[in-house]
């Protein structure tokens, strides 16, 4: 065929290796054998069973894995979502009687709330006229719609939960004592913070559960001493309904829409962005801490040293 | 006893986290405090044996020579955070598919809930408005709660107990948390959800919920019981109550403070501005069950009234 075609065979005088009777050809000046074919096809087919020896696997994971304790390490110090772990822990730390991993159950239940949360405003309006509705068309129409507003509610009390608990165990372990003092009050505020983001989640739905949850919540804000227009000292400070920290909270003196927008906002915006900072400073702390506080070796009372000022 | 009524509190979908909570806290609790039993029992032993405190390796968790102190995070760490997490993903999806949240009819600010309930983790300080005023149950209590967690670690001066289960090493600290946590938190929590029906009222579980219940008590002030009628000493007379009261619960507080040899060399290490801190969180902290007690046994609504603000 090539020989019928006049350029093909210039091409051919001026490439003395072109066929010459084996099967190869040569197209643009590139030698075509079927045998160079395939086993270029089987270098990458061999590629394929072995996916970490890739130039792509080996730029996305960086380090060989392998059962080296280099590798394990580099595993670890090497991948972003990984790294805040240490290298190395305490043997005993690993099992679960000791920590009850209610810290990073929190911390797990915190993204799930984030992803639900987030698909969760795709549907959902903070004003009176729509808010009840968006959550009735959640219920009955979008795809399961009923299971992510399920989800996002229940993750949201085990989280009070677990938190709680975490704190119980981070108490009965001693784990905040030195040098640890600090991350604890940052956990404080971090279960502060959980109630609130709970709280403020609860008027969202805009029915009479979250309508009068809020109300009973906020009303408490009227008595606050010196700032309430019911506190002790408020009135004599010059507060009233239309001035006074209550009327803050829900841009208004009662629950209506400027509050549903406030609690909207401080629900998907402002307090996750408080959390997202205090739990930063918090892992970060356990790391710079010495890491998880124990199972330590345990101290005897005679052991004491005096204290130092 | 009305069975169906415990059934419709107990099967609301918003209470199953109380209805847990009946079961996880008990069981942590008596989780942590075994590990301790087994770490007080180790302590003793090496407290009464200076030789083997030497050598010993002080944990309750088996040790040899020539084992490794420290295991590869990856993957010895990973695999449980990756089993905690499908654990958790796996009872979160079956409770999701299972039970749904709960929505009510839209809000109508002229149909009031009754009861009118906050939500579960705030049961506590709601109850807590049955015995205080407002702007000492939701404001004053809040904030004295927050503030007292977050200076624990800053007034307890026990070195022992850092990083282990113990009881017999820090008994006073372990108490007052669980009388803190459990006995007032949790339980007020508990009362708020299962005991409190229409009208705040309290029905004991079993009771009907009855709408139109009524409850015959008149609650009196202090001052009235005592026969004091006329303003200036009313206040004068409910302030040395309180006063009165602080008093004795310091006091009270010391004793059990300085109470054996161990807690007395504890005292010792604390400054005076600790000592202080932790005294006047003690006293607000013991003021609550005194004043319930005040209040379900001898109906006393306040002990201190001044025309600004009743305690």
């Amino acid at each position: 065929m090539a020989e019928n075609n006049p350029t093909e065979v210039k091409d051919k005088s001026a490439a003395p290796a072109g066929n010459n009777g084996d099967g190869a050809r040569t197209l643009l000046g590139v030698t075509i054998d079927p045998d160079e074919i395939k086993k270029k096809a089987q270098i990458d087919l061999d590629a394929l069973k072995q996916p970490t020896k890739t130039e792509v696997y080996k730029s996305i994971f960086r380090v060989k894995h392998d059962q080296t304790a280099r590798s394990r390490t580099l595993g670890v110090l090497s991948n972003v979502f990984l790294h805040l772990h240490p290298a190395k822990v305490n043997r005993d730390a690993v099992r679960y009687n000791f920590t009850w991993g209610m810290g990073g159950i929190s911390f797990y239940l915190f993204w799930v709330l984030t992803w639900t949360g987030v698909l969760l405003m795709f549907y959902y309006h903070p004003t009176k006229v729509q808010a009840f509705r968006d959550i009735l068309y959640l219920e009955h129409d979008v795809p399961f719609g009923k299971l992510l507003r399920n989800m996002h509610r229940w993750a949201a009390h085990a989280m009070v939960l677990t938190v709680q608990l975490h704190m119980f165990r981070v108490f009965l372990t001693g784990s905040y004592k030195k040098p640890r003092q600090f991350n604890w009050s940052v956990g404080v505020i971090l279960l502060v913070l959980t109630l609130l983001l709970s709280f403020t989640g609860y008027l969202l739905p805009d029915d009479q559960l979250g309508f009068w949850a809020v109300t009973v919540g906020t009303n408490m804000a009227r008595a606050t001493p010196m700032l309430g227009h019911e506190g002790p000292f408020g009135p004599e400070l010059g507060m009233t309904p239309f001035n006074d920290v209550r009327f803050a909270l829900l841009g208004g003196s009662i629950v209506d829409a400027n509050a549903l927008l406030r609690a909207y906002i401080w629900h998907c915006i402002a307090i996750p962005g408080f959390a997202a900072i205090f739990m930063i400073v918090h892992f970060w702390r356990v790391r710079k801490d010495g890491g998880i506080s124990g199972p330590a070796p345990i101290m005897l009372e005679k052991e004491i040293k005096p204290v130092r000022r | 006893m009305d069975w169906h009524q415990l059934w419709t509190i107990v099967s609301l979908p918003d209470n199953i986290p109380i209805v847990g909570m009946l079961f996880i806290i008990p069981f942590f609790t008596w989780y942590a405090l075994r590990q301790a039993r087994a770490n007080d029992r180790l302590a003793e032993r090496l407290e009464n044996d200076p030789d083997l405190a030497k050598t010993h390796h002080r944990k309750v968790q088996p040790f040899q020579k020539g084992w490794v102190r420290e295991v590869a995070v990856w993957p010895y760490l990973l695999r449980m955070e990756f089993l905690a997490a499908i654990i958790v993903t796996i009872i979160l999806m079956v409770w999701s598919i299972t039970l749904d949240a709960p929505l009510e009819e839209p809000a109508n600010p002229s149909l009031t809930m009754n009861p009118s309930k906050a939500p579960w983790y705030f049961l506590g300080l709601q109850e807590m408005l049955v015995y205080f005023d407002p702007w000492i149950a939701g404001v004053v209590m809040p904030t004295m709660i927050i503030i007292g967690l977050i200076v624990i670690p800053y007034i307890d001066e026990n070195p022992l107990g850092n990083g282990y289960y113990t009881y017999k090493q820090r008994r006073f600290a372990i108490w007052t948390f669980i009388f803190g946590f459990i006995i007032l938190w949790c339980s007020m929590i508990v009362i708020g959800t299962l005991i409190r029906g229409p009208g705040w009222m309290w029905f004991w579980p079993g009771m009907t919920w009855d709408h139109n219940r009524l409850i015959f008590e008149i609650n009196r002030d202090l001052h009235e019981i005592v026969g004091i009628t006329s303003q200036p000493w009313i206040g004068i007379f409910g302030g040395l109550v309180v006063g009165g009261f602080a008093v004795a619960a310091g006091y009270a507080c010391h004793r059990i403070i300085a109470a054996t040899e161990f807690s007395r060399k504890i005292l010792n290490r604390m400054s005076l501005l600790q000592y202080a801190i932790m005294q006047a969180l003690l006293i607000v902290m013991l003021a609550l069950p005194v004043k319930m007690a005040a209040r379900l046994l001898f109906r006393i609504k306040y002990v201190w009234v001044t025309p600004w603000f009743n305690v």
